[in-house]
């Protein structure tokens, strides 16, 4: 596929290409990507492609298996893969979400603009890092008893909010109100606990972080305003970070377990990481209580991270955070699998819904869209790579249309962590970034180096392409300013 | 011998040994390199003795990894050294030399999530060849 994409992709319009369903057997729909011309050079280079294919495979696939602008080479799904299993007959696949169960973004407003912020950045980035654990080895922020973590895992956001981080407006500017339904923490192993619950408050490394932005550009006025963001210049906080160990480890028990299970059920799949079972089985009933667990985990996390970014922001400016107008915009999951409803040849259907590095992008008028966005469609968080730029778009109809109400998650990564570290060692990294005017904070120079802006592809060509293919309408953009990296 | 292997997004252990478990114990040295700034920092001062159960090789190579994903993220334990004492297709039994992470001496490097069955590898062709893509 690297090396013939030309001759076996078909195209369907400048932002659709179609792998037809005879491409591989076994296929049993054909795949489409979202894609332009300039992007699909880059994406026919690794794998990721194969993997869409792969994805056409599972049982209970309908329609097409997706894949998003910003799709490139994962394990089992690519990640920017997107594909729907009829709950009926399909299966949920733990590859299909990802080891970061509710990898997701969150973005808080505030009142203060650039210029105010300038002269105290770097005390404000000092801050942000001693009050949210980010590196490698280091504890959580946040201690909890084991029935504590059950509570985590049950009640999410709600959790935090009750013990005192952050409040319950936070809750409704959260997809799936930052609780999602069904979780059941006897089915998240010991294993998983032991390595969840000393993490809680913690961002994690790779391509984690918290970054402190301004809105640099307004595309659409009336949709800014109603997210709360609306003047060129004003700050904004970005958190980038899942559910830590909890969710990798619930990963990684239930594709054991659903590899050891596909026999009985007669699946045989093309790559062992799409390990899959019926969601009607046990194991497939099992493996989702457990991801609510996970995602919940997350949604608690990044609830205490933001009352700890708060907190740091009262602390550098000497103001409570509501005089300052730090709210929450909204915060999404980008590796899910949700049970949702969907028109499936005109007929209502229940579907398990598979995000791995896609985010959910809901149209003006859905039920599931907070009260206050619901005229204007749900906000969609797209970051990109530290020194470049951010975007925030909003859902669309389209979406909901053509790949289940989903768009992408931000820049995929074009060159290996290893081959990034060969060009540029961390300080280089750290000085270019100052030269743009951008102050970093990471746990160590390898985990900059490793997050180099040249190792990802460029998020505003992915965005400017989710746009013009219609999954997703951009909003505004924002720059970085300050950086704090595990 | 190990090298570690280029990946879009996450990084690969290639091991070899004369025998398996050689590979695995390299495979360990693998680990030690991903994770950590200076795997030469970490001192034998604890021992564990851990027992891995797979139903074929390349799961018990998956499983293996994530075993030292495990103690690494849960317990703070860093390895040093490694002994496997005794290895089949479906079983692992080792002896881990290292000690639990100390912020003044140890300086992590890369935080792995899990091992995965991505091209994952098990080969014997006079020795043992391994291959285990990590999600990182």
């Amino acid at each position: 596929m690297a090396t013939d994409t030309k001759g076996i992709l078909r195209k369907l319009d400048p932002y659709r290409w179609e792998i037809p369903v005879t491409y591989k057997p076994g296929m049993r729909v054909p795949g489409l990507v979202f894609a332009s011309e300039g992007l699909m050079e880059g994406i026919g280079q690794d794998q990721a492609l194969e993997q869409v294919a792969n994805v056409a495979t599972l049982p209970g696939v309908v329609r097409y298996s997706l894949a998003m602008p910003d799709v490139h080479w994962g394990y089992g799904f690519p990640v920017g893969g997107v594909a729907a299993m009829r709950t009926q007959d399909g299966v949920v696949s733990p590859g299909g979400v990802g080891f970061d169960i509710n990898c997701g973004v969150r973005l808080l407003r505030t009142d203060l603009q650039r210029e105010e912020v300038l002269p105290h950045l770097q005390r404000l980035v000092d801050q942000l890092y001693r009050d949210v654990p980010s590196g490698l080895g280091e504890g959580g922020a946040i201690r909890l008893s084991d029935a504590e973590l059950e509570a985590v895992m049950t009640s999410g956001s709600l959790w935090a909010v009750q013990n005192g981080h952050g409040d319950r407006q936070d809750l409704e500017a959260t997809e799936e109100d930052g609780r999602m339904a069904g979780a059941d923490p006897r089915k998240v192993s010991a294993r998983a606990r032991q390595r969840g619950r000393p993490q809680l408050g913690t961002l994690g490394s790779g391509n984690h972080f918290l970054e402190v932005a301004f809105v640099d550009e307004v595309y659409d006025r009336a949709v800014a305003e109603a997210f709360d963001l609306h003047t060129p210049g004003q700050v904004v906080v970005w958190i980038h970070c899942g559910s830590r160990g909890l969710g990798h480890q619930v990963c990684d028990d239930f594709l054991k377990v659903m590899d050891g299970a596909m026999r009985r059920y007669g699946i045989e799949v093309p790559d062992r990481q799409l390990a899959c079972a019926p969601i009607s089985s046990s194991e497939g009933k099992d493996y989702l209580a457990a991801l609510a667990c996970a995602v919940n985990f997350a949604f608690a996390n990044r609830q205490a991270i933001a009352a700890a970014v708060r907190r740091s922001f009262e602390i550098v400016f000497g103001r409570p955070a509501g005089a300052m107008g730090i709210r929450q915009v909204y915060d999404v999951a980008h590796n899910i699998a949700k049970i949702e409803r969907h028109l499936v040849d005109g007929r209502e259907t229940e579907l398990c819904v598979h995000r791995k590095g896609a985010t959910r992008s809901f149209p003006p008028g859905h039920p599931a869209v907070p009260l206050r966005y619901r005229a204007v469609g749900q906000p969609v968080l797209i970051p990109g790579d530290m020194g470049r730029y951010s975007f925030v778009c909003v859902g669309t109809p389209a979406a909901m249309t053509e790949s289940w109400g989903s768009a992408c998650h931000g820049a995929g990564r074009v060159a290996s962590r290893t081959a990034i570290k060969k060009t540029l060692r961390g300080q280089d990294v750290e000085a270019t970034l100052r030269g743009q005017g951008v102050i970093a904070r990471a746990g160590g120079w390898a985990s900059l180096a490793e997050e180099m802006p040249a190792a990802y592809k460029d998020v505003a060509e992915v965005v400017r392409v989710t746009d013009a293919a219609g999954l997703a309408r951009r909003v505004a953009r924002t720059r970085p300013m300050g950086v704090i990296k595990g | 011998m190990y090298e570690l292997l280029e990946h879009t997004a996450d990084i690969g252990i290639l091991a070899v040994g004369r025998d398996a478990a050689e590979a695995f114990a390299q495979a360990a040295k693998g680990f030690a390199a991903v994770t950590l700034q200076d795997p030469a920092s970490v001192e034998e001062r604890e021992t564990r003795s851990v027992e891995v159960t797979a139903p074929d090789e390349e799961a018990l190579l998956v499983a293996w990894v994530n075993e030292l994903v495990f103690l690494q993220d849960a317990e703070g334990f860093l390895v040093g050294r490694t002994v496997v004492q005794k290895i089949t297709a479906t079983r692992l039994k080792a002896l881990l030399y290292g000690e639990p992470f100390d912020p003044e001496r140890h300086r992590m490097a890369t935080q792995v999530k899990a091992a995965t069955y991505h091209q994952v590898k098990v080969e014997h062709d006079g020795g043992c060849r391994l291959r285990v893509i990590l999600d990182i």
